[in-house]
């Protein structure tokens, strides 16, 4: 019974597939994909409006208000009126602006972000698409990011759009370094690139009880930690939204985008959110598996998304906690601190690989990471607290 | 490999290159030759090497191509002004096209009907670099960590 609900989606697929029989095996083929990337955006888009209507209302009790409730039952609609809105908005395009490369940015910046959902399993056997190298995939198809982000910039011809620009580029390449680094251990554990496999290595439970997820290894754990940190950084999130900072520049590379250009970049961004998330999932948290034996007849892809909305969750409430850091601080962070770190966690799964993998191994890798991490701590700490503050261009 | 996605594929990836070298502005030449290396990656997709192909991606969308705009954007003024033909451009292209297409049919392996290779695995190459070719991976390591240290020391803020 549990086993046909788990495989509820794939046997709906096979069925449709099977009004096909006797036509060219291309065909089934070229079906088989469209039911695929169908199925991956009309799941995605919805969550995308559900977010984007929770965000508000879960920002709004952070602060102490209602947030929308005036569209549908618990302002549950209001995806639906801001889409309406958002479509027949004027599309102001800049009469100096580069026509070709302003229209095509959010059209790339999209189709990356939905093309980086498809490698992450999202249950048992429900891998839109499976490929050998599929974390390599996320990471090399993600990297096209910062060509469309430039090119917002630059298409827009605008002081603002090209500075914001600047800086996005900026913090992605450097905090890229970091997420990759991070990803590493895993990689090197498992010993596999491929997504599925990568899960299928977390499937077992210690004592039957802990689940073998890696975020439950000291290397795991910070390596967990780094890659949502960079994670925060490559969707543009708060604290780290320097690129596009209002009180500074705007809205960054896309102050000259309005209507619906400007919601395929938000779309994007949230995209990309899902993405890294899912990915982190899929890493650390054992992807679609369930944190204790007894809950394992709940079907695979409830668990996948449960930890999706958990890790969401955790986006929007450091949104509505932190404020938003300094572009100095935030590139200091990343290559003084995070990037070390990452390398240690490098080291720390290769002492608990070499150590057994059991409590000895646990162990050793746990005193690597605390060394590095007091060591790093000790040679940061600037020891100004409260210092005046020095103007070096301002007088 | 599929003839159909192969000719669709050369042909996007050849007009891709053309578009890079005669569009007018500077940075619509330089987005194009990203869309060329796409193309180029696509077609190592089609022969099964994917590892190629992702490297590829990675790599020169990812560093190189944003490399080439950042460099046109910080040293050129006039991004957005015609360029006139370029002779130098076209006879270096002309140069490299013939000496290429003249080792190619120099070449002997042509004639022989290639024997069937089995797919390569991520897992294999990555197996081959880390026993076989673990010297050379760390020679060019080394290297690069000196390219990144000494890029470092050459924009530090000099102490006054």
């Amino acid at each position: 019974m549990s086993k046909s609900i788990d495989q509820a989606f794939l046997n709906a697929k096979q069925w449709l597939l099977s009004w096909l029989a006797g036509s060219p095996t291309w065909m089934v083929q070229v079906v088989s994909s469209l039911i695929n990337i169908f199925a991956l955006l009309a799941v995605f888009l919805t969550l995308f409006a559900l977010i984007s209507v929770l965000e508000r209302k879960i920002l709004a009790r952070i602060q102490n208000r209602y947030g929308p409730n005036r569209v549908g039952p618990f302002g549950l609609f209001q995806p639906i009126a801001d889409g309406i809105k958002m479509l027949i908005k004027e599309d102001i395009v800049p009469a100096r602006a580069d026509n070709i490369v302003h229209f095509l940015a959010p059209v790339l910046i999209a189709a990356v972000a939905i093309l980086t959902l498809g490698v992450i399993p999202y249950g048992r056997n429900m891998t839109p698409f499976s490929i050998d190298g599929g974390i390599l995939f996320f990471f090399a198809v993600g990297s096209a990011t910062e060509l469309a982000v430039f090119m917002a910039g630059w298409g827009s011809n605008n002081k603002f759009s090209m500075l914001g620009a600047m800086r996005a580029i900026a913090q992605m390449i450097s905090y890229e370094l970091p997420l990759i680094i991070s990803v590493l251990p895993v990689v090197m554990v498992v010993g596999s690139l491929t997504p599925d496999r990568i899960v299928a290595a977390q499937a077992e439970y210690t004592f039957g009880l802990v689940p073998r997820w890696f975020v439950f290894t000291p290397w795991g754990a910070a390596a967990f930690i780094l890659f949502f940190v960079s994670g925060l950084v490559e969707s543009n999130r708060t604290p780290f939204d320097v690129s596009e900072g209002e009180s500074e520049i705007v809205a960054g590379h896309m102050t000259e985008y309005s209507g619906f250009k400007y919601a395929t970049f938000f779309m994007a961004e949230y995209l990309g959110m899902f993405a890294v998330s899912g990915l982190g999932i899929t890493l650390f948290l054992g992807g679609w598996h369930a944190p204790v034996r007894i809950l394992e007849f709940i079907p695979s892809y409830i668990w996948f998304f449960a930890k999706l909305s958990a890790l969401l969750f955790v986006y929007v409430w450091v949104r509505g906690t932190l404020p938003r850091i300094r572009v100095d601080q935030m590139m200091n962070f990343a290559w003084k601190f995070m990037l070390p770190m990452a390398f240690t966690c490098v080291i720390a799964a290769a002492a608990w690989h070499y150590c057994g993998r059991g409590a000895r191994g646990w162990l050793w890798s746990f005193l690597v990471i605390a060394i590095v991490y007091t060591a790093l701590s000790m040679l940061l700490d600037t020891k100004r607290k409260f210092a005046p503050r020095v103007y070096r261009f301002a007088e | 490999m599929n003839s159909a996605a192969f000719i669709f594929t050369a042909i996007f990836t050849v007009a891709a290159a053309l578009a890079a070298a005669t569009l007018r502005k500077l940075m619509h030449a330089a987005l194009s030759f990203a869309v060329a290396l796409v193309g180029v990656a696509a077609l190592f997709f089609l022969l099964g090497a994917e590892f190629v192909g992702l490297a590829l991606v990675f790599i020169y969308i990812g560093a190189v191509a944003v490399l080439i705009v950042f460099t046109i954007l910080l040293t050129r003024r006039d991004v957005g002004r015609n360029r006139g033909f370029n002779w130098g451009g076209a006879i270096v292209a002309v140069a490299v096209f013939g000496s290429l297409t003249w080792s190619i049919l120099k070449t002997q392996s042509l004639a022989i009907i290639a024997p069937h290779m089995p797919a390569l695995t991520v897992k294999q190459i990555g197996a081959a670099l880390m026993t076989t070719y673990v010297w050379p991976l760390q020679c060019v390591g080394l290297l690069l960590t000196a390219a990144l240290i000494g890029a470092l020391i050459l924009v530090m803020e000099e102490k006054r």
